[in-house]
């Protein structure tokens, strides 16, 4: 999709976008089912005493049923926030406080969303343990590992369901079946999932799972938290004031955003199965245009993942600087340049990947409006300015002298 | 992030990239960074064995935008210097030309040391050439 610039606006420009992995923009049908919302139909769906609240609460509960429908929940089950973040932060930190009596022990993963790792920080300052696993070189979790951390203390396990960088899918049925077992809370962050993937609670082993709007192409500063109720799981809340969201998440609720969410949700339900053959077809295209490239390394499990995302390191290549060569695309990097704190991709280290790789990384990722075009211009930039650069690389330089980077002692600032 | 114009300029135009000869002995190679820190450069200086002077600069580097056009900076400034003057060249001094953000004055700071090292290297051959024959 090339978004056209407002023409009274001074406005950079605007390239391909190809990172639907950090937000999406909002489906048309999306943006027209939440202005009303904004114009006369401003009520606050907690007014129980005139119409402007009863439709604004109607509204609410029809987008609530929309977003329990595509991932197979009782709408009772859904709670909104601003979030995945905050569901995140209130599924960890609700669940954790609940339930300390029983235990002090959590389980996550070493390549979760900072959202889940900076809350398990904040839990492990405030007297809790955490174990963060490592995954497996593509990325999976092994199984083993996870029981093997199991203690007689643990009291939730969180696994992302879709990873955000590398797109790898989590064998949620077989941990949710092992903290079954164990009578262990089991959290997933389902930000990068919905709509991606086939979500059906009814069955999933799953007890907290967070979802977000702006991935599914609804508006951003909204989320739910899925709360099963059979069995119940209980939660601490985090936002306290009139009680709303029974007691679990207080704070007037935004109708416009929610309904924004519902219909996001909705057109999911309807056409995520035709929309990922679509793009699966146009990450088939991609990859093939990509993969010949001398040194280049797919990052993340092969098949184990979500078409959308396709993240790729170009050996000798520094990141940022390609990204600022393919100047027609929109995508990001794992490399420390392109982060505020200059720090390589935590995920692509924790795959094994070595710095240099993970700063020589490129995640593209498509949705809904990407075209063929799109990927074909895409491919022919990349390996363009991957050759324009290797040219101007010490380090490809060596390596085609058949020089082993590894044995050399650099002078590093 | 937006790129200052001659940031852009030096990485579209970069100016003498490449390599000199392997063996010239009027060549200086510095070899700065690490590749886990995602940058490494490499500058080469072709020096004039009687007047010292630096007469040819080449560059590659590994690196982003700003540290790719710090090195190509370089590779101009010390053509016509002598080793003394090229050493003398401040990172605060690439810094302001490139107009570089705070968060990449680092890359201006390696390419200052790709021309110590440069220079260095230059001086540790001579000054061993000169020792063998004496």
């Amino acid at each position: 999709m090339i978004l056209k610039e407002p023409a009274h606006m001074e406005t950079p420009h605007f390239p391909i976008y190809m990172d639907y992995s950090a937000t999406n923009p909002c489906d048309p049908r999306v943006v027209d089912a939440m202005i009303p919302w904004l114009r006369e139909h401003f009520g606050n769906p907690a007014s129980r005493s005139h119409a402007w609240g009863w439709e604004a609460e109607a509204a609410v509960e029809k987008a609530r049923e929309q977003v329990a429908a595509l991932i197979g929940a009782d709408p009772r089950e859904i709670v909104w926030t601003s979030g995945a973040t905050e569901s995140n932060n209130l599924a960890l930190k609700g669940a954790a406080h609940f339930y300390k009596s029983k235990g002090k022990h959590l389980i996550t993963v070493k390549t979760e969303h900072k959202a889940v790792l900076d809350t398990c920080r904040e839990l492990e300052r405030q007297g809790f343990e955490v174990t963060y696993l490592d995954v497996q070189p593509d990325g999976l979790i092994d199984m083993e590992v996870l029981k093997a951390a199991i203690r007689p203390d643990t009291i939730l396990v969180s696994v992302m369901f879709v990873n955000n960088e590398i797109g790898v899918i989590q064998d949620i049925p077989a941990i949710g079946a092992l903290c079954r077992e164990k009578g262990i809370i089991f959290h997933s962050d389902a930000a990068q999932a919905t709509g991606r993937v086939d979500i059906d609670l009814a069955t999933l082993p799953v007890d907290l799972m967070s979802l977000t709007s702006h991935k599914t192409y609804g508006p951003k500063g909204i989320g739910a938290l899925y709360v099963r109720r059979k069995p119940r799981v209980r939660l601490e809340a985090q936002m306290h004031g009139g009680g709303h969201e029974r007691g679990m998440r207080s704070g007037t609720l935004p109708t416009h955003q929610i309904a924004g969410m519902g219909e996001a949700y909705r057109i999911a339900k309807a056409e995520m199965h035709e929309e990922n053959r679509r793009i699966r077809v146009l990450h088939e295209r991609m990859l093939n245009g990509l993969k010949d490239v001398e040194e280049v390394f797919l990052n993340g499990h092969a098949e184990k993942r979500v078409p959308h995302n396709l993240n790729m390191s170009f050996n000798f290549v520094e990141g940022e600087s390609l990204i600022m060569g393919i100047k027609g695309l929109a995508v990001s990097s794992g490399s420390a340049c392109t982060s505020a704190s200059l720090e390589p991709s935590y995920v692509l280290r924790a795959l094994g990947r070595s710095d240099e790789l993970a700063h020589s990384s490129l995640r593209m990722t498509i949705g809904r409006w990407t075209t063929e075009e799109e990927i074909d211009y895409a491919v022919a930039t990349i390996k363009e300015n991957v050759a324009k650069l290797r040219e101007l690389s010490p380090l490809w330089e060596m390596f085609k002298d058949g020089v082993d980077l590894s044995t050399i002692q650099w002078a590093a600032h | 992030m937006a790129y200052s114009e001659k940031v852009v300029d030096h990485y579209e135009n970069p100016r003498n990239v490449g390599s000199f000869e392997k063996g010239d002995e009027s060549v200086g190679t510095g070899m700065v960074g690490a590749p886990a820190c995602g940058d490494v450069m490499k500058l080469q200086i072709k020096v004039n064995p009687v007047t010292g002077v630096i007469e040819d600069a080449r560059f590659k580097t590994y690196g982003c935008g700003s540290a790719i056009a710090s090195s190509s900076l370089v590779t101009e400034w010390v053509k016509g210097k002598t080793l003394d003057e090229a050493a003398s060249i401040k990172n605060s001094a690439i810094a302001e030309e490139l107009a570089l953000p705070p968060v990449k004055i680092h890359c201006s700071i390696l390419a200052e040391d790709a021309i110590k090292a440069a220079v260095n290297d230059y001086k540790q051959k001579h000054v061993l050439a000169e020792a063998a024959t004496s």
